[in-house]
């Protein structure tokens, strides 16, 4: 089952606050000069908040079942411009298993590049 | 520097007792856009315990954050975290090899309850690019 891609707005202020409520104050998702000096294009999103966002697309498709089990790789970074930000698109395939358990293969691209690889939530109920 | 082979294996001591609140949950919400009308956390919030942990493994072994990219991170449930849970964090390195002086450092954390039962296991990969890589 095809499920509706959501599509989110990264800014700066959002990895200011994410790095307040997550406590991830690594200066490459806030310090250009910093982000530059470690070889990275630019200023990053944390990978982690790709991930919040993808899991917020989870939690919207399915909104009351338990998560099992979630994870992915970071493949390619979100560069988050100064000025407006970066877009993301979620989505994903559900399948149900014998187990009773739904898995939802998820796709997450920013400007057509996938930036997660193979991430993946098994969900309960 | 590379960091030291003889870590892998190696456990750090258990994070400082973090009381879940409904305030830092819905903080944590609030930053995806959404909003948090109680309940459980959202599916990646144990990533504040496993940063803890993570920032106390880096700076025993004296490595820079900055230096840190994340590679991986995969989360494994027992059971939902709620507000009132009171949980802690202990991080294990697993694995380590280098690529192209770069340090693929695999861990895995273990959060537990105040009952001491495992609530969420965590496996990160972090790629370290040293100063002179």
């Amino acid at each position: 089952m095809s499920l509706a891609p959501q599509a989110f707005t990264i800014t700066r202020a959002d990895l200011v606050a994410y790095a307040e409520a997550s406590g991830d104050h690594n200066p490459i998702h806030q310090d250009e000069e910093v982000a530059r000096s470690v070889g990275l294009p630019g200023v990053i999103a944390h990978g982690m908040y790709t991930m919040a966002l993808a899991a917020r697309a989870v939690a919207t498709w399915f909104p009351d079942a338990e998560v099992v089990s979630f994870g992915c790789k970071f493949t390619n970074p979100v560069v988050v411009p100064a000025d407006g930000g970066a877009e993301i698109e979620v989505s994903g395939e559900a399948a149900e298993g014998d187990d009773r358990l739904t898995t939802v293969s998820l796709t997450v691209t920013c400007d057509g590049q996938k930036v997660l690889g193979l991430p993946k939530a098994v969900l309960r109920g | 520097m590379p960091v030291d082979q003889s870590l892998v294996g190696r456990a750090y001591p258990p994070t400082q007792p973090y009381a879940v609140s409904e305030e830092k949950v819905r903080a944590f919400v609030a930053t995806t856009g959404a909003t948090y009308d109680g309940g459980p956390a959202p599916a990646t919030f144990p990533i504040v315990l496993a940063f803890e942990a993570m920032n106390a493994f880096l700076e025993a072994e004296q490595v820079d954050l900055f230096r840190i990219v994340h590679g991986e991170q995969r989360f494994s449930y027992t059971r939902p975290i709620v507000p009132g849970d009171v949980l802690s964090a202990t991080l294990t390195v697993a694995s380590l090899r280098q690529i192209g002086g770069a340090d693929i450092i695999g861990t895995a954390s273990e959060i537990t309850d105040a009952d001491g039962l495992v609530v969420c296991t965590t496996k990160a990969t972090l790629v370290h690019r040293g100063a002179d890589a």
